[in-house]
């Protein structure tokens, strides 16, 4: 498959030094973009490369750029989202850790598209270890006039800052981001207005993800049109994808979009197969929002085609046979996997991760948790099952920010697509008491203390 | 406002047209209408910066997003925080969609609710029992604990009884903006976060008790007044004093000749039209004390007129569109 554009230097030792990443082609992206173009040259660049946000949402970057309020004279900020907290994805990490430069880079360059002069990355506060890499990286491209002021010589300049969260997967939404950034509790913003015109203390800003501002530095280099050959259709370019589950290979990889899944889960270079000679049994493709699928609507789409690593080909079917790409956070489970235990672990995640702010989304994650927990420890009932289904109905889409439907789409689509398994757990109480799911001497009900009530696990 | 050349916005919420300023909200709008196209708020509160959106009962369906651009919205949107457009098509109990998604939201604010309207102060009075009486559903489905926590005071005269609140975050922009500074906020978050307590003492700003009459349930209740009385054995007088911090404008809670309670005088929606200073509302409860005007008529449509204490506990099923919720004129 194409060569690697993100992680093409990897392997490179000591290539989170400045000097050896310099030597290997690094920052010729930031000195062709400010000596050679002006800022609408460089966005004009990521439009045309077909850049789509790898946070999450796949929102196309160029378009992204071009709402940015530029008439407003405030200063503009653009905000690098780093707070990477989604169950089963690590690429941002990953490409920080070993390449800081290559995201300081692209953060300088786009700084320079969206003239701005202050640059914030927000990073997640238990990735502690990657703040120190990242500060180092800024001195020194600093020390070596890549950053501060006149860069290059130029008229521009820029200071980039680190921004340690404090623990809330909720400060990965970006407005809850900006607020955190401001100082204050994380709750998301109601929207409109949007952070382009009213982000940062109030100012245009932009917030994008790590994998996305990284990848704008490679644009430059090789051009967006040439970009927008690699991939297919409107899944442009490379994509980090972090798997992890029950393959024999757990790792960060970097594909060509349009991979068949099958080839990514089972080739030896990716995923290299199920681990333990088992079968897979299902897939969250894209971090633990997005809706599971079994392996047969996994590996190939209900119409009958093979299924790709695309924006759209994961996208088919639309919920009722298909899923998302999402961030990348590629989850694997075998046949021996607990479903049912599976999306009561995503509940109690999703249940301690809302922010609380409003109704459907702080009562219902809690509730939907309780049912679950139920069910799995052999208390269920079989209208438990519908109670699921019709209380995911009740949050998803009246809620203030995403995390609401992030939380119901997974119990949604573990019931669409599982729910002999979620029956049978209701039929047979004491199977599924006493299942040990691996783990060694693990006593189930060990993992929450005092989970019935909600109160005060913390 | 430049009188002429302000845009005027041609909205039409459940086929009724009404026209308001440019930046207006769909909840305004319907305000204007008035009567039952108006969306229940549990939330917004007119008089608090940046309130609104969180309790998800306002949601409507906007079938038209302008005369512009025609095309539906794809979800339900906040009616509080929602700007109108010109030529926005707005349905409230119109759309049976938004009905249903009500009922879900009046089901999410009770899950957790301890439901102990009968030794609840603000047990005809409260806007979430008004929500329930109109919207809600003939049983509650959860069969599990409700989280407790303990009860608290705020300060000397405000008691926080927090099992009962439902997170609208009232409370916290009134403490910021009425008081001088921000005397409490919310602790931790998701379905256990709480209004912090942890300046317990601390608020002793002069416009503290105005939380009181924000807290659209009984979580936040008036110290001086608790378990005094059921409110609808009270006659709501209108009543006045010269007062050197408020416009002393208030309503005195009266059985016979004394006074057990003063409160903010609320409008049709629930609000309160002028907030009122803690000596006015704790210290004076002298009839001496007070000009009285006369009796309040109570405008709000609510269990506290139907004055029908054992049909509110049982949620009877009341067809919304019927006109539960209608306000009286
Ligand atoms: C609950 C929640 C958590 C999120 N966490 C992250 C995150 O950790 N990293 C990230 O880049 N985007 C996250 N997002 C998406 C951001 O809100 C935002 O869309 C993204 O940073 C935009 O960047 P992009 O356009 O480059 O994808 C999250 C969204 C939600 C609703
Ligand atoms: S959906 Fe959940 S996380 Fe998002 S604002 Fe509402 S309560 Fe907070
Ligand atoms: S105490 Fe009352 S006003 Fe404050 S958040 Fe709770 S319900 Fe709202
Ligand atoms: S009143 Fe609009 S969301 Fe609460």
């Amino acid at each position: 498959m194409g060569g690697k554009i993100l992680l093409a230097s990897i392997d490179i030792p000591g290539i989170r030094e400045f000097g050896v990443y310099r030597a290997s082609g690094g920052y010729a992206a930031v000195e062709q973009a400010l000596r050679g173009m002006t800022p609408a040259q460089v966005g004009n660049e990521v439009t045309k490369s077909g850049l789509r946000g790898r946070g999450g949402a796949g929102f196309p970057t160029g378009l992204k750029w071009s709402f940015l309020d530029r008439k407003s004279d405030k200063p503009r900020y653009l905000v690098c989202n780093a707070d990477e907290s989604e169950p089963g994805t690590f690429k941002d990490r990953y490409l920080m850790h070993h390449l800081p430069h290559l995201l300081i880079e692209g953060l300088i360059i786009s700084s320079y598209a969206l003239g701005v002069k202050t640059c914030y990355i927000y990073i997640r506060g238990e990735f502690k270890y990657l703040v120190g890499i990242l500060e180092t990286a800024i001195r020194e491209a600093n020390k070596n006039g890549f950053l501060g002021e006149r860069i290059l010589g130029t008229d521009f300049s820029l200071n980039i800052y680190v921004h340690p969260g404090a623990g809330a997967y909720i400060c990965g939404e970006e407005t809850a981001l900006l607020e955190s950034l401001e100082g204050k509790r994380g709750n998301p913003r109601i929207k409109p207005p949007f952070p382009a015109f009213k982000g940062l203390y109030g100012c245009p800003t932009v917030v994008n993800n790590v994998e996305t501002l990284a990848t704008v530095a490679p644009i430059i280099r090789m051009g967006g049109e040439a970009y927008a050959k690699i991939g297919r259709g409107k899944s442009t370019g490379t994509k980090l994808i972090s798997a992890c589950g029950n393959i024999n290979n757990p790792g960060v990889y970097e594909i060509e979009m349009g991979l068949p899944v099958e080839d990514f889960i089972y080739a030896p270079e990716y995923c290299g197969g199920i681990a333990n000679d088992k079968y897979l049994k299902a897939v969250i493709p894209g971090g633990s929002s997005v809706p599971i699928l079994p392996a047969d609507l996994m590996l190939n789409t209900a119409r009958g085609e093979k299924r790709l690593m695309t924006y759209e080909s994961l996208a088919d079917g639309e919920f009722a046979t298909g899923t998302m790409l999402g961030s990348g956070g590629f989850i694997v489970f075998d046949e021996d996997a607990c479903i049912v235990r599976n999306t009561w672990n995503l509940a109690h995640f999703y249940r301690h991760e809302s922010c609380g702010q409003c109704s459907p989304c702080r009562e219902g994650t809690g509730w939907m948790e309780r049912v679950l927990y139920r069910i799995e420890h052999g208390a269920g009932k079989m209208s438990d099952i519908d109670l699921l289904v019709r209380v995911a109905k009740n949050i998803e889409g009246n809620t203030i920010c995403p995390l609401g439907d992030a939380a119901a789409w997974p119990v949604a689509s573990a019931i669409r697509h599982f729910r002999r398994e979620f029956e049978y757990h209701v039929k047979h109480p004491e199977v599924v008491k006493n299942t040990s799911h691996g783990a060694l001497n693990y006593e189930v009900e060990s993992m929450i203390p005092d989970s019935g009530t909600g109160v005060n696990y913390w | 406002m430049r009188g002429l050349t302000t845009k005027k916005m041609k909205v039409t919420i459940d086929n009724i047209p009404v026209e308001v300023e440019d930046g207006t909200t769909i909840l305004q709008a319907a305000r204007k209408i008035g009567g039952k196209v108006v969306p229940p708020a549990m939330c917004y509160y007119s008089k608090l910066k940046g309130s609104g959106g969180k309790c998800r009962t306002c949601l409507v369906k906007v079938s038209q997003g302008s005369a512009k651009d025609p095309r539906p919205m794809p979800k339900l949107v906040a009616s509080c925080s929602t700007p109108v457009q010109d030529g926005m098509v707005v349905q409230n109990l119109t759309s049976p969609e938004v009905v249903e998604a009500r009922k879900g939201i009046v089901e999410f604010l009770l899950l957790n609710h301890p439901l102990d309207c009968p030794v609840c102060d603000q047990a005809g009075e409260c806007d979430l029992q008004d929500l329930s009486f109109g919207y809600g559903m003939e049983e509650t489905a959860t069969e599990d604990d409700r989280r407790e926590f303990p009860m608290t005071d705020i300060g000397e005269n405000i008691k926080l009884h927090m099992n009962r609140c439902i997170l609208c975050y009232r409370c916290v922009y009134a403490a910021d903006q009425l008081t001088d500074k921000r005397l409490h906020g919310v602790l931790y978050r998701g379905d256990v976060s709480e209004i912090g307590t942890f300046i317990r003492n601390a608020v002793t700003n002069e416009f503290s008790g105005n939380m009181i009459d924000v807290c659209p349930v009984g979580a936040l209740t008036d110290k001086t007044f608790r378990f005094k009385s059921r409110v609808w054995f009270l006659k709501p007088m209108n009543a006045h004093r010269e007062c050197a911090r408020c416009a002393g404008k208030t309503v005195a809670w009266m059985f016979g000749n004394e006074i057990y309670r003063v409160t903010g005088r609320k409008d049709q929606f629930g609000e309160v039209e002028e907030f009122i200073c803690n000596e006015c509302r704790f210290e004076k409860k002298d009839a001496g004390d007070w000009v009285i005007e006369g009796p309040r008529h109570i405008s709000r449509q609510s269990v506290i007129s139907a004055n029908h204490y054992e049909e509110m506990t049982e949620p009877s099923v009341i067809d919304p569109i019927a006109g539960k919720m209608e306000k009286d004129e």
